[in-house]
């Protein structure tokens, strides 16, 4: 008897290791060769570079990645947008927020001083592009936060770190109320033929005592292939109040990788919406770390897709002070052959005593072959805590249709209406009338009568 | 009230409806005339919840046998929402909480299914905002509740008002109130019978399911019906009631059973 010893599945993986570990370094020239900097940051863009080396492309072998499969992207070459494409100066007509105080322009990454406004913006508060800051006397404080989140060191963020052109800054001093919103659009442009590259950034400090209403918009309407990594840091100091509405609305041939990293002060709270509505491929890592006690934190999400779109929503709240609480809903409406994937893992360290943390989350398949994976993940040490979570994947409750049939409501009417429920209890939260009456419309869209 | 002459509204006979396959309503027989009150009274698990999700066509009830006519017309091959808008209206035992839809675009819809199915255009939104506005005066809602999600986070009694609110707005000519009473407080409970006597007229009818006599010092019913097993075992006035409260459930029955086995 001879024994043979099968090399075969051994080197299969080696080459697709390889073949991932030359992508990212794909990734990574392209990343670079989009920086023509004007932008000195050789530390820390070095310093990125050197943690990329420790990874390679994700697969599904690794757990963060279990449900989000990245091979389609594996086959398409991603370009730096050779030059900053030419956007009308009505193209934003429909995005553009008419209670925003100001507003900042990303277009693939570069910042346009031509489509943004901080003419309104009240005394003291800056916002503006990170390259004409970092000239300013503001250069080490930006240095201070700048890349300085937690979580800096994953893949996609590295990737960013070491290829971002430019980034929106908004920056409110202490004990200052910003009351009416400010804006940050993230447009998306492809070039047809070539896939594109884009690492969009934004920085936002929200100091001491101050309160800020900031909407991010990851906006697009253009079917071709578009890789957007992006990343947002946000700051909210101590007894600072920070609303952040992320909207992700990108052409179906975009994959959007999207970090939000959120470091929250001592009795500071933050208040997310964040909506995954376009793009082929959406994966939103949503971080929040706080650094001192009784912050507050609530999350909520919508998720509604079609086709064969993935929506993806890895959350984390790290807290790591007694007295923190934790309020998360997170929905998924998904339709055809769509998938929507949820985890969302809250740490309760022996520190975080007396944390109160509830985390739901809710899932609509409105089609047979449409698939949703759902992992809530509450890992708690700390002994005297509260927390709660669960999650829930289901057709239209039977119960609900009948209650409203009762009322004379027809059954397709009754599961129209049900439908726009589920999606207006995320909606509602918005603080922003024409954005909510924006999106109002946009579910009653959904949720017409094909009659 | 009572009147010989009156429309027959609802008429059951000898009806049998099974859920999964058990059997729980065997052989209802009840008749109720235009500007009758009728309490059906009767033990957990006695059938009255079914026989009231029945009626209102709840897809999880199996009808076996037996007839169901409603002003005359057979309903059980109906679909819920054609009994709603032919006139039956079932207030739920526990109203469902429907979040991100408006108690007030609720009401609209519902009350604008109905103006459709009678061939009527439906109201534009100022019209019904007046209109609800006036309803709101008979379960004494404040109008805060409008703007609220479909029960979403209201008290026990909240809910309740709530239902009598759509009654009062939808005009049914036959109301099921499924233990409309259960967990609600004395002042609760007289502010929802009190709107349920507003809405009662010579030309249509109600139907109280009931554990307690309670509700019936409130609203005074012209029959009181037992059910038991699923059926319908006495009948009598609203001293039937008084009889139940004061000898409970136990003595009734046993006399049913010594009866039907004389007999």
């Amino acid at each position: 008897m001879t024994i043979q010893v099968s090399t075969t599945g051994v080197s299969a993986a080696a080459v697709r290791r390889k073949e991932r570990d030359t992508y990212l370094q794909s990734l990574l020239n392209t990343a670079k060769a989009a920086v023509p900097d004007p932008l000195a940051l050789p530390t820390l863009r070095s310093q990125a570079e050197v943690l990329l080396k420790e990874h390679t492309f994700p697969s599904n072998k690794q757990e963060a990645w279990r449900f989000t499969d990245l091979a389609p992207m594996l086959s398409l070459p991603f370009q730096a947008s050779a030059e900053s494409p030419r956007v009308a100066a009505n193209a934003l007509a429909t995005v553009q927020l008419p209670e925003a105080v100001a507003r900042l322009v990303l277009v693939n990454g570069q910042f346009s001083p031509a489509l943004s406004d901080v003419a309104q913006l009240p005394a003291g508060v800056v916002a503006g592009d990170l390259a004409t800051l970092w000239q300013s006397d503001l250069q080490a404080q930006l240095a201070a936060r700048l890349a300085k989140s937690a979580g800096s060191h994953e893949v996609f963020t590295a990737l960013n770190t070491v290829g971002f052109q430019d980034a929106a800054v908004v920056w409110v001093p202490r004990n200052q109320v910003v009351e009416q919103p400010i804006q940050v659009i993230h447009l998306a442009v492809p070039s047809e033929g070539t896939p594109t590259m884009t690492c969009s950034r934004c920085l936002v400090v929200v100091e001491s005592g101050s309160s800020l209403t900031l909407v991010e918009d990851f906006w697009g309407d253009h079917a071709a292939d578009y890789f957007n990594n992006s990343v947002t840091e946000i700051w909210a100091d101590e007894n600072a109040q920070v609303n952040h509405i992320r909207l992700q609305r990108e052409g179906a041939g975009t994959f959007h990788i999207g970090k939000t990293a959120i470091t929250q002060g001592r009795d500071s709270q933050y208040v997310s919406v964040s909506l995954s509505l376009g793009a082929r491929l959406a994966r939103h890592n949503l971080e929040v770390y706080q650094t001192g006690a009784q912050t507050d934190t609530k999350l909520y999400g919508l998720a509604a897709i079609a086709g064969t779109q993935l929506t993806d929503t890895h959350s984390l709240i790290a807290l790591n002070h007694p007295h923190g609480t934790a309020d998360q809903l997170h929905k998924c409406i998904v339709d055809e052959q769509a998938h929507a994937v949820f985890n969302g893992r809250i740490w309760v360290p022996h520190d975080a005593q007396l944390t109160n943390a509830s985390q739901l989350n809710r899932n609509l398949l409105l089609s047979g072959k449409a698939r949703v994976d759902t992992k809530p993940e509450l890992d708690i040490v700390a002994d005297n805590v509260k927390c709660a979570h669960g999650a829930t994947v289901s057709q239209l409750d039977a119960n609900e249709v009948f209650y409203l049939q009762s009322r004379g409501i027809t059954a397709e009417a009754a599961q129209r209406l049900l439908i726009y429920g589920f999606a207006m209890d995320i909606i509602d939260r918005i603080p922003i009338p024409s954005l909510q009456e924006t999106l109002t419309e946009t579910v009653t869209q959904w949720t017409r009568s094909s009659e | 009230m009572i009147n010989e002459h009156s429309e027959v509204i609802l008429s059951v006979q000898d009806l049998h409806a099974t859920v999964d396959g058990t059997e729980i309503l065997k052989g209802v027989n009840l008749e109720v005339k235009a500007g009758e009150i009728h309490a059906i009274m009767g033990l957990n698990g006695s059938g009255k919840s079914t026989f009231s999700k029945v009626l209102a066509g709840h897809p999880d009830y199996e009808v076996t046998g037996g007839k169901v006519r409603f002003k005359g017309e057979d309903i059980l091959e109906a679909e819920p929402h054609e009994r709603a808008n032919a006139g039956i209206f079932l207030a739920f035992q526990y109203p469902l909480e429907i979040p991100g839809v408006s108690n007030r675009d609720f009401l609209r819809v519902a009350f604008n299914a109905h103006r459709k199915a009678h061939g009527e255009d439906e109201m534009d939104v100022f019209d019904f905002d007046d209109l609800i506005e006036e309803k709101l005066g008979v379960v004494k809602m404040d109008a805060a509740f409008l703007d609220r999600s479909v029960n979403e986070g209201f008290s026990g009694g909240e809910k309740k008002r709530n239902e009598i609110l759509q009654m009062a707005l939808l005009e049914p000519t036959l109301a099921i109130l499924d233990e409309t009473d259960s967990g609600l407080d004395i002042d609760a409970l007289k502010t929802v019978a009190n709107g349920v006597n507003q809405l009662t007229t010579p030309d249509n009818a109600v139907v109280m399911i009931t554990h307690y006599q309670r509700l019936l010092n409130y609203i005074v019913p012209d029959y009181v019906h037992v059910m038991a097993d699923g059926r319908i075992i006495t009948t009598g006035g609203k001293e039937l009631a008084q009889r139940l409260e004061a000898e409970g459930y136990e003595d009734i029955l046993a006399s049913h059973k010594m009866e039907a086995a004389v007999s």
